[in-house]
């Protein structure tokens, strides 16, 4: 049953990513003119001339004058055989570009979400159990706190804490040394050293909300009648939470995955702006501004891939932790 | 057909002498409030003995429940025991005197979480509960629930806890038991969810069994199985059984002793029979009373009827179907449909009560939200003939003709706390109807609102104030006010009563034929309890899978049932007379075969 399920999943997020894709690149594509026109302002502007002729022979050479479908077709052709096409801004494969910043991306995508959920679990579970205690209005104090703090004002606190206090280094993802090396145990070290602020920073306000969010759904669970069968056959408090309220609790939570994926990756291009992180973020809002078509393009794919397989991920789990999911 | 109880005719044994498992001594159980601790039992004392049931009967609000929890200490909070004691002689176990050292807790000087009460819990005490759905975990299958239970109290490996596991769900009856262990609740039929939930209390041979409601969200049918089978294993094992309702009929049918519970306070407490007799209290005598008025048709309304016999036909429903169909398609690939409504032809004359009567899953609901075309049907007829005289097929009007059948026909729900919007006033809630349809504004929408509230015995103060104010029945007359607002010519009243106790339910039953003889009303009246339609009905449907099996004169069809169905469903219904125990054979309509 469980597994008809999965591949059911499987199976349906094929077209659903074409759809995507297709929705992604006309969105690209909507802005008036390409990037040859923002090329050319930019020439104008420097003060060089501007060869209409080499324009259009640049625009025929990269088919940007051919029609849309036309275009999405080459382009999604390119992609399924992994060539995601040329930047025209780095006049480089795009391929070369963007891997190491997505991987570096889901690192700290993934970082953030596990330090969100080691603290973000048990002081929800906490703050449910011990309702209206000093400790739940302490921490529901701090959630408010870290909700409402811009992330910005945030990352730029705790970097001059950081610099002046700590004497670290806290911009980017690397020391210098390590900066063009290639991967080896230290790096990672270093790597893990500098992902500690980012991740404060970028976990603050989504800790802050799972809190309020567990504590609710654990609160709507605790007094159920399943839970006073539980109690009258004679399981112990502790073992009691844990098997039951608290699993039911975690339904809505892990529904979330699904948008937690993305939302990180492209949530946090301020704060990589702000510490200077190599992260996916700034290079899609750069490529955007500058219409390079096929590399915020590979951006986007990539953006929406990680959504439909964090869709697939939190229904896949849901589908395990609730087997009321697998048969309707 | 099959046969589920043959219990040999017996007189129910009177008082026990036995010597007690459980001793329940002055107990006080209180919630702190802001108005200071609230007593929700108030010096409670009463006895169990090894192999006879207890049944503490009571309406809603007279602190049975609390008292059954306060046993094993599950009060929630911030109930807790205040004073008594709760004395559980351990070594006068379900099997009789057991050799061994005497040995007596006293369970209410233990703290709720220690592991002194939780050795009890399950071990010795065991305690079902009311909705056997949300009783179980949604998540876990039945087996998982179960061999939880067993390997608690007793040190067994996994494999042998399962074996056990098995062998409860075969004992409980339920079929195939190795498949159904790897089963969830939600795959379960409420019967067999009930079932599940006794097996699991048995995991370990309590010696006492506490049982909260257990059949209240039962059909009949399934009520009287469940009922054989908690009366077979208590004599197999020798349970003392502590069995909670609201139900007189229940407890003519397995009490040996009875205790009486008003406002968290013991009223009486005796033998069966002598309750049922020779009722002492006010209280008791009351609720035997609103029992018995209701198991004989109205005399009010036979009267009405002989001067003012049903007139014209109001509403002619032919051929009736409604198929609830999921298709899901594409990979998923299961086209399951149901024929809710399966050919349903009725006939409702001016000033006639018709009620529709079938067990959960009938289509009784459906057919009702049909004719209101709340549900548009998927074929047949539903002629609804109007004051002047004119015919609306009500399945064939397009949605916005509906409005004025819909002024002429109201529904009255079943439940009276989720049927009124808590952010309205009863002013509002009553007055809607009349606003909505633009016929009443301002000063004239208060007479009126005040006019209705006071039809059905409210006063008009009640108005400026929210439904949270009142209690269930108290509600459900607002229902009533609201539906009655636009003067109607037919109401169709959904479980109408199910929701309210007994008491109430005559007083509701009464205000509805007031209502009828003042406004000139019909009514459907759909329900599963046969003693309201009994007494409020002219005529009668019998319903089963969608299809209508019996119809006639509500007293024909009570006392001379025809369909085998009918006489499975009358069978099974439990009769308030002690006296009758064992008398009736009871069975199972199983369909076509």
């Amino acid at each position: 049953m469980l597994l008809a399920y999965v591949v059911r999943r499987l199976f349906w997020s094929i077209p659903f990513f074409f759809a995507v894709s297709l929705v992604a690149f006309a969105l690209i594509e909507a802005p008036p003119g390409d990037y040859m026109t923002t090329f050319a302002a930019t020439l104008a502007q420097s003060g060089d001339i501007v060869d209409q002729e080499r324009l259009d022979a640049l625009r025929e050479r990269y088919g940007l004058d051919q029609p849309f479908v036309v275009q999405y077709w080459k382009w999604i052709s390119g992609v399924v055989r992994g060539d995601f096409g040329i930047s025209f801004e780095w006049q480089q494969p795009v391929s070369d570009l963007i891997w190491e910043r997505m991987a570096l991306s889901v690192i700290l995508a993934a970082a953030t979400l596990l330090f969100t959920w080691a603290i973000a679990f048990p002081i929800g579970i906490y703050s449910a159990v011990r309702k209206y205690s000093i400790g739940d209005y302490f921490f529901s104090a701090l959630g408010f706190i870290g909700l409402s703090l811009p992330n910005f004002l945030l990352g730029l606190v705790l970097m001059y804490i950081a610099v002046v206090h700590f004497g670290s280094d806290v911009s980017g993802l690397f020391s210098a040394e390590y900066q063009q090396a290639p991967w080896s145990w230290g790096k990672v070290v270093d790597l893990g050293q500098h992902l500690l602020i980012p991740v404060v920073i970028l976990g603050t306000s989504a800790t802050a909300s799972l809190i309020r969010i567990m504590r609710a759904n654990l609160l709507d669970e605790l007094y159920k009648p399943y839970v006073t069968t539980a109690r009258a056959k004679g399981l112990s408090e502790w073992r009691l939470l844990v098997k039951y309220p608290v699993r039911l609790a975690l339904n809505p939570f892990v529904s979330t995955i699904g948008w937690a994926f993305p939302q990180l990756v492209s949530g946090s291009v301020i704060i990589s702006y702000v510490l200077s992180l190599p992260t996916a973020g700034p290079l899609l809002l750069q490529a955007l501004l500058a219409q390079d078509m096929f590399l915020a393009g590979a951006f986007i794919l990539l953006l929406c891939a990680l959504s439909i397989i964090g869709m697939l991920v939190s229904d896949i789990l849901l589908a395990v932790i609730d087997p009321r999911i697998r048969y309707r | 057909m099959l046969d589920l109880a043959r219990r040999p005719a017996e007189a129910p044994p009177t008082g026990a002498a036995l010597a007690p498992v459980l001793e329940v001594k002055n107990l006080v159980t209180a919630f702190a409030t802001r108005r200071g601790p609230f007593k929700a039992v108030d010096d409670v004392s009463f006895t169990l003995a090894p192999g006879k049931t207890l049944c503490l009967v009571g309406e809603s609000g007279s602190g049975k429940s609390v008292t059954a929890r306060s046993i094993l200490q599950i009060v929630d909070p911030p109930g807790a025991i205040e004073s008594g004691s709760i004395l559980l002689h351990r070594h006068r176990t379900a099997k009789g005197d057991r050799a061994g050292p005497a040995e007596t807790v006293d369970m209410a000087a233990l703290h709720p979480r220690s592991r002194a009460i939780r050795a009890i819990r399950g071990r010795d005490i065991a305690m079902i509960f009311q909705e056997p759905m949300s009783s179980l975990s949604p998540v876990h299958t039945i087996g998982n629930q179960i061999v939880e239970a067993i390997r608690l109290h007793d040190h067994v490996g996994k494999k042998e806890a399962k074996e056990r596991a098995v062998e409860l769900l075969k004992k409980v009856e339920i079929p195939r038991p190795e498949k159904a262990i790897e089963r969830y609740p939600f795959e379960y039929s409420g019967g067999m969810r009930q079932r599940a939930m006794i097996a699991m209390a048995l995991a370990c041979t309590p010696s006492v069994l506490i049982a909260d409601e257990p059949t209240t969200a039962l059909d009949v049918t399934t009520q009287a199985e469940i009922l054989a089978l908690i009366k077979k294993l208590q004599t197999d094992v020798g349970m003392a059984v502590l069995f909670i309702t609201h139900d007189m009929g229940v407890v003519a049918e397995i009490a040996d002793e009875v205790a009486v519970m008003r406002f968290g306070k013991l009223v009486e407490h005796g033998d069966t029979l002598t309750i049922f007799e020779r009722p002492q209290h006010d209280y008791t005598k009351m609720l035997l009373g609103a029992v018995k008025a209701l198991d004989r048709p109205s005399p009010r309304r036979l009267q009405r009827r002989e001067t003012n016999p049903p007139g014209d036909p109001v509403l002619e429903v032919r051929d009736l179907r409604k198929v609830f169909g999921s298709s899901s398609g594409f990979l998923g690939r299961n086209k399951d449909y149901v024929n809710a409504v399966d050919g349903v032809s009725l006939t409702l004359r001016a000033g006639e009560n018709l009620g529709i009567v079938g067990e959960s899953g009938s289509g009784k609901s459906t057919l009702g939200r049909c004719l209101m075309r709340v549900y548009p049907a998927n074929g047949g007829e539903i002629r609804y003939i109007d004051r002047k005289g004119t015919v609306h097929d009500i399945a064939a009007l397009p949605e916005r003709g509906l409005a004025p059948v819909r002024r002429d026909l109201r529904m009255i729900f079943q439940d009276p706390f989720s049927s009124l919007n808590p952010r309205m006033t009863v002013g509002q809630i009553v007055g809607e109807p009349l606003l909505v349809n633009g016929l009443a504004q301002g000063a004239r929408l208060r007479d009126r609102v005040a006019e209705l509230l006071s039809l059905v015995g409210m006063p008009e103060s009640a108005m400026e104030r929210y439904p949270h104010a009142f209690s269930g029945g108290q509600r459900q007359r607002i229902g009533i006010a609201r539906a009655i607002a636009l003067e109607p010519k037919i109401i169709i009243a959904d479980e109408a009563t199910s929701a309210l106790d007994v008491s109430l339910r005559t007083q509701v039953l009464e205000l509805l034929l007031d209502l009828q003889e003042r406004l000139d009303l019909s009514f459907i009246f759909i329900s599963h309890d046969i003693a309201v339609i009994r007494y409020f009905c002219d005529r009668i449907a019998v319903m089963f899978r969608g299809k209508v099996v019996e119809e006639g004169a509500t007293e024909a069809v009570c006392t001379a049932p025809q369909h085998a169905y009918t006489q499975a469903l009358l069978s099974a219904v439990p009769h308030p007379d002690p006296r009758m125990r064992g008398t009736r054979i009871r069975h199972r309509y199983t369909g076509a075969g």
